[in-house]
């Protein structure tokens, strides 16, 4: 087991890794920028080192820095927690020629990740079902036309050398897809110098489902089941849930267990990801990317399936066997978490500055991962979250009556949060239904809009 | 940098320990005295107590200030050393330049071991001189100084890990010629 452990990173995700070492009895090392002095993983660590200035890229990723923190501190491994250095692969090639462990999986794999087109490829050729598209740039009407046959419409004709929407179309019917092709490919042609465009079929209502995986460094790697991540605005979530509402038994088992397979195959070791888009129509999954890290929702996993996914990540990074480390897990019951950030819930304006008041709920079935307190002070130079609520339950509608009951009874004042946003979605009928796909939150944006 | 004993298995702090029954009296009369900072230094140590901010502090116990305990070995310091606890040397002078860390590494106080140092206290530096080289991940980082003047003191140890903005040298800024 590891002598001592540094944590990369910052905020609720600092503390808890430092949860999970100080269970296991590893000394631990904060790292911290100015602006993070009086934070708790701080308070907490054995040792500290402040590692720069309230600049993220002048601190928490500037990998000299860090790894000269953990060659005085002198420890063995470092978890990079998600964000920052988490998925750099370059950083965990630096920890290993240092002879530190990187918590996570290999340098091979994560920039195999990383790299969206191949981790796509690699994914699609190890067995898991892409979205179905044209196989590269189209060159021509006529392949165009073949290739929108083979796809099926509705479809999406996408910049190859672009994004933000230039160059873009979509397409419903046959008789749409000519003039659609060539407009998108003028615009591309404009916007980035390259008329190059491909197809890709388009998921009109698309439930975002992602696998929690988790694997030794000894080739064995298993599914703990799905997260529906559907509650999202500007593809940031805001509400993960376990199980999936859409989701059936026999779809989750095959998936999961084709997942497992596909991540296996690629020597895939750590804590892991593996996202999906869900077509409402044909109620397919079709695969979208790995994370290879810890995920911010991580304990809505850990809610229904009693696994410890972080002490399993430090475990299974100093050899230990999957099976001794996460066995055969119980899944039982519902999660739920809410996002808590420090932004206005109406016009999602960032609300950075002291808080004045904390109060966290407790009770049966709530679990709040934060590293906020009273008279904290929410810095403006990193993310928003100031809490994460989590609520367990024997059902859906019990883990939804305790998130209400939390969401009440949270007190936060200084800074403005998303609670009452989060309160609003949790009363809305489609939310209560199960019934919900990306654009759900499309429905509040109109009103902020007004 | 902040290094902290656990209970269940005291970690050797990098200098000589302080005896925590004469730290205790010393939190005991800060209280007693309303006082927000404290510092003692003898020819073998010193000590440097400073109540945190009660607003910017965690509540944990609020009868209670947290302090914070900053203890090493005094200075390389030309000057006298104090000969009784009563001549503590006094907060730093406002009108010195500190020298702070850019980086996070090892301090070194000479070119190579066994060398002569770059600097010691009293001695004149022009702007661009090096005073000390920090190590980090291998590479020699030489640290020059930003300002001419003199050397009044220096924070740190010969092979002492150093965090970003660790002190390490205060200059008296010479008048413009």
């Amino acid at each position: 087991m590891f002598r001592k452990i540094l944590i990369a990173n910052r905020g609720e995700i600092a503390l808890r890794v430092l949860c999970a070492c100080q269970e296991l009895g590893i000394p631990t090392v904060a790292v911290y920028s100015e602006a993070d002095r009086n934070s708790l993983h701080v308070r907490f660590a054995d040792e500290a080192v402040c590692i720069g200035p309230p600049r993220s890229s002048e601190s928490y990723l500037n990998i000299p820095h860090v790894i000269s923190a953990a060659e005085i501190t002198n420890v063995d491994a470092i978890h990079p927690g998600y964000g920052f250095l988490s998925e750099n692969a370059n950083f965990a090639e630096v920890c290993e020629a240092s002879h530190i462990t990187f918590i996570g999986p290999s340098p091979e794999v994560i920039r195999m990740m990383g790299e969206k087109d191949r981790a796509r490829r690699e994914m699609s050729a190890a067995g898991l079902p892409i979205i179905p598209g044209s196989p590269g740039v189209v060159p021509d009407e006529d392949t165009a036309l073949k290739l929108a046959g083979e796809i099926g419409y509705p479809l999406l004709i996408k910049a190859a050398e672009g994004g933000g929407g230039r160059g873009m179309r979509v397409v419903h019917k046959k008789e749409e897809l000519i003039p659609a092709f060539q407009t998108a490919r003028n615009e591309s042609q404009q916007a980035f110098g390259s008329a190059n465009v491909y197809l890709e079929k388009l998921i009109e209502h698309p439930r975002h489902i992602e696998f929690q995986v988790i694997g030794d460094r000894h080739g064995k790697v298993m599914h703990l089941r799905e997260r529906e991540c559907s509650i999202q605005r500007r593809h940031q979530k805001i509400i993960e849930e376990s199980p999936s509402p859409a989701l059936d038994a026999k779809t989750r088992d095959e998936m999961g267990a084709r997942v497992a397979k596909a991540l296996s195959k690629i020597g895939y070791s750590s804590a892991g990801t593996v996202e999906f888009l869900r077509d409402e129509v044909s109620g397919k999954l079709y695969f979208i990317e790995v994370n290879a890290r810890i995920q911010v929702e991580h304990p809505v996993t850990e809610m229904i399936s009693g696994v410890d996914l972080v002490k399993a990540q430090i475990r299974l990074a100093a050899g230990e066997k999957l099976d001794a480390v996460v066995g055969k897990p119980h899944f039982h019951g519902h999660a739920i978490e809410c996002r808590i950030n420090a932004e206005d819930p109406d016009t999602f304006a960032p609300s950075a500055g002291r808080i004045t008041a904390f109060r966290v709920p407790g009770g049966p079935g709530i679990r709040v991962d934060t590293a906020m307190y009273s008279e904290a002070v929410v810095p403006p130079y990193y993310d928003s979250l100031v809490a994460k609520i989590i609520s367990f339950g024997d059902d859906r509608p019990e883990a939804i009556a305790r998130m209400s009951r939390a969401l009440d009874q949270f007190v936060i004042e200084g800074i403005k949060t998303s609670i009452p946003l989060h309160k609003k979605i949790l009363e809305d009928p489609d939310f209560i239904a199960g019934k919900f796909d990306t654009h759900f939150l499309d429905r509040y944006e109109a009103v902020a809009a007004r | 940098m902040k290094r902290k004993d656990k209970k269940s298995g005291a970690r050797q702090l990098r200098h000589s320990r302080p005896d925590l029954r004469e730290v205790s009296e010393i939190l005991d009369f800060m209280e007693e005295h309303g006082l927000e900072e404290f510092e003692y230094e003898n020819s073998n140590i010193r000590i440097r107590l400073r109540k945190r901010q009660s607003n910017a502090g965690i509540p944990f116990h609020p009868a209670h200030p947290v302090p914070e305990i900053v203890v090493s070995h005094p200075a390389a310091s030309s000057a006298p050393a104090p000969d009784s606890a009563n001549s503590a040397p006094g907060p730093i002078d406002e009108n010195l330049h500190v020298i702070k860390s850019p980086i996070v590494g090892t301090f070194y106080s000479s070119a190579t071991p066994g060398a002569d140092a770059f600097v010691r206290p009293g001695d004149h530096v022009e702007a661009g001189r090096v005073l000390c080289i920090i190590e980090a991940m291998k590479l020699m980082n030489e640290i020059e100084a930003d300002v001419a003047g003199e050397v009044m003191r220096v924070f740190v140890e010969n092979g002492q890990p150093v965090e970003y903005g660790e002190p390490l040298f205060a200059i008296h800024p010479s008048r413009k010629q």
